[in-house]
């Protein structure tokens, strides 16, 4: 069976979620190949294991840490020239689509990025994506050279397939390109107890109705109370109530879990974009007019400030 | 600029699977006014600075370049051909490139994505093509010693970025407000040059580009079924009760 080379979204080593679903997605098409670039190898390799990863291409040298995006280029086009696999899996974030582009670009190959699910065609991966703000499914397939695919994080859930992964310490020569775009500096997101809102099943998002910073206390409360991420929508992001990292919709983080619950948010196209695919959407706001009622599978007319804390008291009630 | 079709209208796709322009109206992608903003912004503490704008598409995208004319800077270069329709982030990239080499250039400022698209890889694809620095996603940047950086909003991470001019730089929709065409601005705007170019003007062979050049095609584009609108229940004291009594037989508690 031919490799699929799966580029491991990682820091220091910590495996993030959505490579174990590029691993469980590639075990359809192929034998998958972990490709990680930078330091931590040694770390990862029992995750990536785990999850399936039949061999681990290491990558760790300086350019790696110190560029943006064009070392991983470099790396991953000169890996998959020397392999030769069935396709290539990206995670779809800024660095994740910028590096598989690139490396369509130099290697011929088809691109296609922020898929939903991917499966074994005829003719190769058989892609699906969402289109125009989530009111179209498309199904499509790269018709030229290795497919390139980033995914979407939340595509599929990972599946432990354990193997003994061999690692390769392949030689990669960096082009004067590599080193074009230096990173003077590197601010790790903070990580709280809260899941991470690209990864979570569960998210619980404030809006304009959430009137002021300090409200937002609410809608941790009951992020909390379910064990949900926290989102927020652009307004809320914009008058500065809330981190930018935590926007949901076409610019901020595009979510799709298992339940989505929107107190206080209206419904915005470009909202609607970022959340529309959620399996279960709920939704509190005082406007019955809202759009966000049109997608919500239940929704409560009202004011979140009373509807909100009798929601934490009865999930409290309910396990007790 | 990319203009595309409104991203608040009901937008379909037509049989070959590319998006059906004929059935709404079209507008300068919002994310390409942040872009537009960030050259006026550089070109005002620059005498120097000159601000062309870029666009490929049919014959109504030249109101994509007026409208960014109305905002500011000095011409426009229209890329039209029939050929070009069809084409993937490949063949457009390509076409962007040549017409970005023919005219020159020190910085190619491009919006983060499409609205209608949204794939956001052409900042990277023309870095890749020109052979300059791709310094992309940025939410803020300046301008110095013939360097640009910028702040990066990545995966996982803020980053500060720097890379040399000439180079290709993307911003966000953070990186500051789009400003309003002011009514001297858009009189400006109707005598500002816009030159139009085609597919031989840039050495590009039709095979190149359209869906002849394209490395994917899409198979099916299926409207989604419109989600079935749940129970909306108005509050009377016991509306959180009855959210978590859902929740409940959705097995979230």
């Amino acid at each position: 069976m031919a490799e699929i080379l799966v580029l491991v979204d990682h820091v220091d080593g910590a495996v993030r979620k959505p490579t174990l679903e590029l691993l469980t997605l590639a075990r359809r098409l192929g034998e998958p190949s972990a490709v990680f670039l930078g330091p931590g190898a040694d770390r990862a390799s029992e995750v990536l294991g785990r999850y399936g990863a039949q061999k681990i291409h290491v990558v760790d040298a300086p350019e790696v840490d110190g560029y943006l995006v064009t070392p991983a280029v470099d790396a991953l086009t000169q890996i998959a020239e020397r392999t030769g696999p069935a396709a290539i899996l990206l995670p779809s974030g800024p660095d994740g689509k910028e590096i598989a582009a690139r490396v369509a670009l130099r290697l011929g190959s088809g691109l296609i990025t922020d898929a939903v699910d991917v499966t074994a065609g005829p003719d190769g991966p058989v892609t699906e994506q969402s289109a125009f703000a989530a009111t179209y499914q498309v199904t499509a397939h790269v018709t030229q050279g290795v497919p390139v695919i980033t995914v979407k994080p939340n595509a599929t859930a990972p599946e432990v397939a354990p193997a003994e992964p061999v690692t390769e310490k392949p030689d990669v020569t960096f082009g004067p390109a590599s080193q074009a775009v230096r990173i003077l500096s590197r601010t790790p997101r903070e990580r709280g107890d809260r899941p991470e809102l690209t990864e979570a099943d569960l998210v619980v998002s404030g809006g304009r109705g959430v009137n002021g910073a300090e409200n937002f206390a609410l809608i941790e409360r009951v992020a909390d109370a379910l064990g949900a991420a926290v989102g927020a929508s652009r307004a809320a992001v914009d008058a500065g109530w809330y981190p930018h990292s935590h926007q949901v919709g076409q610019t901020g983080t595009q979510v799709s879990p298992q339940l989505y619950l929107a107190a206080g948010i209206s419904g915005a196209i470009q909202h609607r974009a970022g959340m529309q695919t959620s399996k279960t959407i709920v939704a509190v706001n005082k406007d019955a007019d809202a759009p966000i009622f049109e997608l919500a599978d239940h929704g409560v007319v009202g004011d979140l400030f009373a509807v909100l804390p009798q929601l934490v008291d009865e999930i409290e009630r309910r396990r007790s | 600029m990319k203009h595309v079709p409104d991203a608040t209208a009901d937008r379909t796709f037509t049989e070959a699977g590319t998006t059906d322009r004929a059935s709404v109206d079209s507008l300068l992608s919002e994310l390409d006014e942040y872009a537009v903003e960030q050259a006026l912004r550089l070109a005002e503490s620059d005498a120097d600075a000159e601000i062309s704008y870029l666009t490929v598409g049919p014959g109504d995208a030249r109101d994509a370049l007026r409208k960014a004319l109305a905002m500011g800077g000095d011409a426009a270069i229209h890329v039209s051909d029939e050929d070009i329709e069809g084409s993937d982030a490949f063949g457009t990239s390509l076409v962007l490139a040549k017409a970005i080499e023919r005219h020159g250039f020190d910085l190619v400022l491009c919006g983060m994505a499409s609205t209608d698209g949204t794939m956001g890889v052409l900042p990277a694809l023309l870095a890749e093509r020109l052979g300059v620095p791709a310094v992309t996603h940025l939410e803020d940047l300046a301008i110095e010693d013939g360097t640009v950086t910028g702040r990066r909003e990545s995966d996982g991470a803020t980053v500060r970025i720097q890379g040399a001019l000439p180079a290709v730089v993307s911003v966000t929709d953070r990186s500051g407000d789009a400003r309003y065409p002011s009514f001297k601005g858009i009189m400006a705007a109707k005598k500002k040059p816009v030159e139009t170019l085609g597919l031989p003007d840039l050495g590009i062979e039709a095979a190149e580009v359209g869906p002849a050049g394209a490395r994917s095609a899409v198979d099916t584009a299926t409207r989604r079924p419109p989600r079935t609108k749940g129970e909306i229940v108005a509050d009377e004291g016991t509306g959180g009760i009855a959210l978590a009594a859902f929740l409940t037989t959705k097995k979230f508690i």
